[in-house]
C-alpha cells in the first residue's frame, strides 16, 4: 500500500458565480520515502493539492469530492482536531513564506521544543538538545545562541532553515513543501534542496515538493506531477518525464526552461497564457494553447491513462483518430 | 536577422561607462548599542568601487547573490539613487550626480524594468495612461491622437492588443502585465535598458515569452541592455557579457560563453556549482559553501576570503584588483593572476555539514 493515496480529488471554491474548480479529480499515490515533484504554471491548483492533503485548505475552499487516504485510512473527513495531531507528527508542512509558519511571540527554540514535545515523548532537557541539534542540521551558526532569539532575528534564509526544522523535528512520515526555496537566495536554495533530500533519504520521509523550478525537481524527485489548469496533465518518472515528455504541454514547458550550454536564437515559447478557472475551454483544457491539436480536442476532455512508464492526459494517447 | 552578438568595433566608445562606482549606506546602530559596542558608525558598503563597460548594442548581465548589490547599481545608474563615488557615462556625458530624469535629453535615453510587474504599475490607473506617461514626461507627442496611436503600436508591439489600453493592471495576467512594463520603458525610443529580474515573478512558460521578446526587440530596435538575474541559465540565454559580484565587487567580467566555459574567480566557480541540472536527475548537487556573507563590516583584503578554499596570507592583507586577461576575461584575484587558480576546487565543507555530527 502506498504511504498516500490520492483518488479524484476535487478543490471546489463556492462564489456568488458558482463553484469554481480548482482541483479537477486529481488521483496519485506517494509511496513511503518518495519524493514526488508538483510542477505547474501558477495557478494550475498545486498549492490547493497540497493544503488539501494536509487538512489546510482555507475556507470557503473545500474538498468537493474524492478521498484522501494516509497508510489506508481516509484523512479528508477528518475533524480539524483530529487532523491537528496528524499534522506535524505524521503529515509536516514547509511554506514558501516563513513567516507563516513562525509565530513571532516565541523564540525559535520554544518553538522547535514545544513541537517536539507535542508529538514525541521526551524531557524539556532532551527536547532542547534535540532543537539544537536540528538548528545545527538545517546549517544554522551557533545553533546554542540562536535557540534563544525569535524569528525576526533571522534572516529570510534563516527563517525557512528554522521551518524546515520545525516541519521535520516531529519526524514525519510525509513533509508538503510549497515553494520552499522560492524566497530564498540561488545558492541557499541549493542548500536547503539538498538537505531538504538528506533528511528525507535518512529517514526514509516521503515528500510532495511543489515548485515551479525543473532544475529542482531534476536534483530531488523520484516522480513529477505536471498540472495544467486544475487538473493532472502528466505524471511518471522525472527523467521519463523531463527528458521524454509525453504531454504536449509539458513537452513545452521543459522547452521553455534557459539552459547552459550554446544559446538558441529564441527560446521554445508555449503561446497565450493558462485560462482563468472561470472561461475553462469543453474538451482538453490545453487546446487553445497545444501545438498538436486537432478536432476532437474540442470535444472530448481527456483522461490520465498509462503511457510508456507514467501517464498523461491527452487525446493522442487515447487512440482517437485525428 | 543575425543572432550573434554585434561585436564591439575597435575603438567605438562603449554606450555605458562606469568608474570607480561607490554606494555607501550608513548604518545607524540603536543608542544603546553604540553605548555598549563603542561609538563606531557601521557602513554598507553595497557597491564598492565598480569599473564597467557596455558597448553599444549588447547585454551586460549582472550575477552574485542576494544583497551583493546588483539592483543598487541599477538605480545608481538610472538615477534612483547617488553614489557616494565615483562616475557614471552615458555616451560621453556624466551623470552620476544629476537626479532621475535629469538632464532630459540622455535620461530618455534610458528606462528601467523592474522584478515585480504589480508592484510597479500603478493599479488605479488604465493601461494607455500607464504607457503613455514617460512620453507626457518627455514631451514626445504633438497630440493625444497621436499620442494614442503611438500606445496602440507600443500595445501590439509587445504582443497585446490595442484594446488593452483601455483596462487596468488587475485585469492581467503576470506575464502581460511585463509585457505592460515592457511597452512603457520603449515608450520613449530608449537605447538601453535596464532589467533588474525581469522574469523572477514569472512562471518558465511565461518567462520564455519575455525573454524572447527582449531579445528580439534588441535585434530590432539596437538595444543595449544591463540585465540582472539570479538565474544563471536565464543570463546565458540573454547576455553578450556577464559580470560576477561579490559584496559589492565585481569579482570577474567575461564574455559570456567563456564565463561558462572557463570560469577564472572561484566564487564564479562556486556560482556555476548552484545551476540546477535538468539532464542529469537526482545528482547532489554541492551546495555553495559557507553562509551568504554579511555586507556590514566585510573582511579585509579580498571579501571572499572566508569561503574561498586558494585563500591564502596575501589574500588576507591585500584586496585584489579586477585584471585583464586573454579573450577579454577580467578577474580581480590573487590566485588567478598568480596561475594557482586553475587546479579543481574542493569546495569547503559547509556549516550545515560540518554540524551535522551534533544531531
Ligand atoms: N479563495 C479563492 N477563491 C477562488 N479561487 C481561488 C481561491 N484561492 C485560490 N483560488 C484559485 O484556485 C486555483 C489554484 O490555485 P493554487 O494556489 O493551487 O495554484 P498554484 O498552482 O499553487 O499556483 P502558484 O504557482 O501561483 O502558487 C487558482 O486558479 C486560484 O485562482
Ligand atoms: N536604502 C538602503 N539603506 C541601507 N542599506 C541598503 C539600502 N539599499 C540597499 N542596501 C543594502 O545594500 C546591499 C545591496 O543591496 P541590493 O539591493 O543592491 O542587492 P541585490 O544584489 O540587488 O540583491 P537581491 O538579489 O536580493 O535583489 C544589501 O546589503 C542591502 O541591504
Ligand atoms: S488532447 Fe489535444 S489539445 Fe490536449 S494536449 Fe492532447 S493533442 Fe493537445
Ligand atoms: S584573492 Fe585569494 S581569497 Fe580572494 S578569491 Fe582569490 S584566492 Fe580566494
Ligand atoms: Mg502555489
Ligand atoms: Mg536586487
Amino acid at each position: 500500500m502506498a504511504l498516500l493515496e490520492v483518488e479524484n480529488l476535487k478543490v471546489e471554491f463556492p462564489t456568488r458565480k458558482g463553484v469554481l474548480t480548482a482541483v479537477d479529480n486529481v488521483s496519485f499515490n506517494v509511496e513511503q520515502g518518495e519524493i514526488l515533484g508538483v510542477v505547474g504554471e501558477s495557478g494550475a491548483g498545486k498549492s490547493m493539492t497540497g493544503a488539501a492533503v494536509i487538512g489546510l485548505l482555507e475556507p470557503p475552499g473545500r474538498i468537493g469530492g474524492g478521498q484522501i487516504r494516509l497508510d489506508g485510512k481516509r484523512i479528508d473527513n477528518l475533524s480539524p482536531d483530529e487532523m491537528r495531531k496528524i499534522r506535524g507528527r505524521h503529515i509536516g508542512a514547509i511554506f514558501q513564506d516563513p513567516l507563516t509558519s513562525l509565530n513571532p511571540l516565541f523564540t525559535v527554540g520554544e518553538q522547535l521544543v514545544e513541537t517536539i514535545r507535542t508529538h514525541l515523548p521526551m524531557s524539556a532537557a532532551d527536547a532542547k538538545k534535540r532543537a539544537i541539534g536540528w538548528l545545527a542540521e538545517v546549517g544554522i551558526p551557533a545553533p546554542d545562541r540562536r535557540f534563544d532569539q525569535y524569528p525576526h532575528q533571522f534572516s529570510g534564509g534563516m527563517r525557512q532553515r528554522v521551518v524546515i526544522a520545525l516541519a521535520l523535528c516531529a519526524e514525519p512520515r510525509l513533509i508538503i513543501a510549497d515553494e520552499p526555496t522560492t524566497a530564498l537566495d540561488v545558492s541557499v536554495q541549493a542548500q536547503i534542496i539538498a538537505l531538504l533530500k538528506r533528511v528525507c533519504r535518512e529517514r526514509n520521509a516521503a515528500a510532495i515538493l511543489v515548485t515551479h523550478d525543473m532544475g529542482v525537481i531534476a536534483e530531488t524527485a523520484d516522480r513529477v506531477a505536471v498540472m495544467y489548469a486544475g487538473r493532472l496533465a502528466e505524471i511518471g518518472p522525472v527523467a521519463h518525464v523531463l527528458q521524454k515528455p509525453s504531454h504536449p504541454y509539458t513537452a513545452g514547458l521543459m522547452g521553455s526552461i534557459p539552459r547552459v550550454g550554446p544559446r538558441p536564437k529564441r527560446l521554445i515559447q508555449i503561446e497565450g497564457s493558462m485560462p482563468r478557472l472561470t472561461d475553462i475551454p469543453s474538451g482538453c483544457a490545453f487546446n487553445p494553447r497545444c501545438p498538436k491539436v486537432f478536432a476532437e480536442c474540442h470535444r472530448i476532455r481527456p483522461e490520465l491513462r498509462p503511457v510508456a512508464d507514467g501517464a498523461a492526459a491527452c487525446l493522442l494517447y487515447e487512440g482517437v483518430t485525428q | 536577422m543575425n543572432a550573434a552578438p554585434i561585436k564591439l568595433k575597435s575603438r567605438e566608445a562603449p554606450l555605458l561607462q562606469v568608474k570607480g562606482l561607490k554606494k555607501h549606506f550608513a548604518m545607524s546602530k540603536p543608542f544603546l548599542n553604540r553605548l555598549l559596542e563603542g561609538g563606531e558608525q557601521q557602513t554598507v558598503k553595497a557597491v564598492d568601487g565598480l569599473d564597467l563597460d557596455i558597448p553599444r548594442g549588447q547585454t551586460l548581465s549582472l550575477v552574485g547573490e542576494s544583497g551583493c548589490g546588483k539592483s543598487t547599481v541599477a538605480r545608481l545608474i538610472m538615477g534612483l539613487s547617488s553614489p557616494s563615488g565615483g562616475s557614471i557615462l552615458f555616451d560621453g556625458a556624466d551623470i552620476s550626480r544629476a537626479p532621475a530624469g535629469q538632464p532630459a535629453d540622455i535620461r530618455r535615453r534610458m528606462q528601467m524594468i523592474f522584478q515585480d510587474p504589480y508592484a510597479s504599475l500603478n493599479p488605479r490607473w488604465r493601461v494607455a495612461d500607464i504607457i503613455a506617461e514617460p512620453l507626457r514626461t518627455y514631451g514626445m507627442c504633438a497630440s493625444r491622437q497621436e499620442q494614442r496611436r503611438e500606445v496602440d503600436r507600443l500595445l501590439e508591439f509587445v504582443g497585446l492588443n490595442a484594446k488593452d489600453g483601455d483596462k487596468f493592471p488587475h485585469e492581467f495576467s503576470g506575464g502581460q502585465r511585463q509585457r505592460i512594463s515592457i511597452a512603457r520603458a520603449i515608450s520613449t525610443k530608449p537605447e538601453f535598458l535596464v532589467c533588474d529580474e525581469p522574469t523572477s515573478a514569472l512562471d518558465v512558460s511565461v518567462q520564455a515569452q519575455i525573454l524572447n521578446l527582449m531579445r528580439e526587440m534588441q535585434r530590432e530596435l539596437g538595444l543595449t541592455y544591463l540585465f540582472i538575474s539570479h538565474d544563471l541559465a536565464v543570463v546565458n540565454f540573454m547576455s553578450d557579457w556577464i559580470g560576477v559580484m561579490y559584496l559589492g565587487r565585481l569579482v570577474e567580467v567575461s564574455p559570456a560563453a567563456e564565463l561558462f566555459a572557463n570560469p577564472q574567480h572561484p566564487y564564479t566557480r562556486l556560482l556555476l556549482d548552484t545551476i540546477p541540472d535538468l539532464e542529469m536527475s537526482k545528482r547532489d548537487r554541492q551546495p555553495a559553501a559557507g553562509e551568504v556573507p554579511n555586507p556590514i563590516n566585510p573582511p579585509p583584503g579580498c571579501h571572499f576570503r572566508p569561503r574561498c578554499a586558494l585563500a591564502n596570507e596575501r589574500c588576507r592583507r591585500e584586496a585584489p584588483v579586477l585584471r585583464v586577461y586573454d579573450g577579454g576575461v577580467s578577474a580581480s584575484c590573487h590566485a588567478v593572476e598568480e596561475g594557482r587558480a586553475n587546479e579543481p576546487i574542493t569546495v569547503q565543507a559547509s556549516a550545515a555539514q560540518s554540524l551535522r555530527a551534533a544531531v
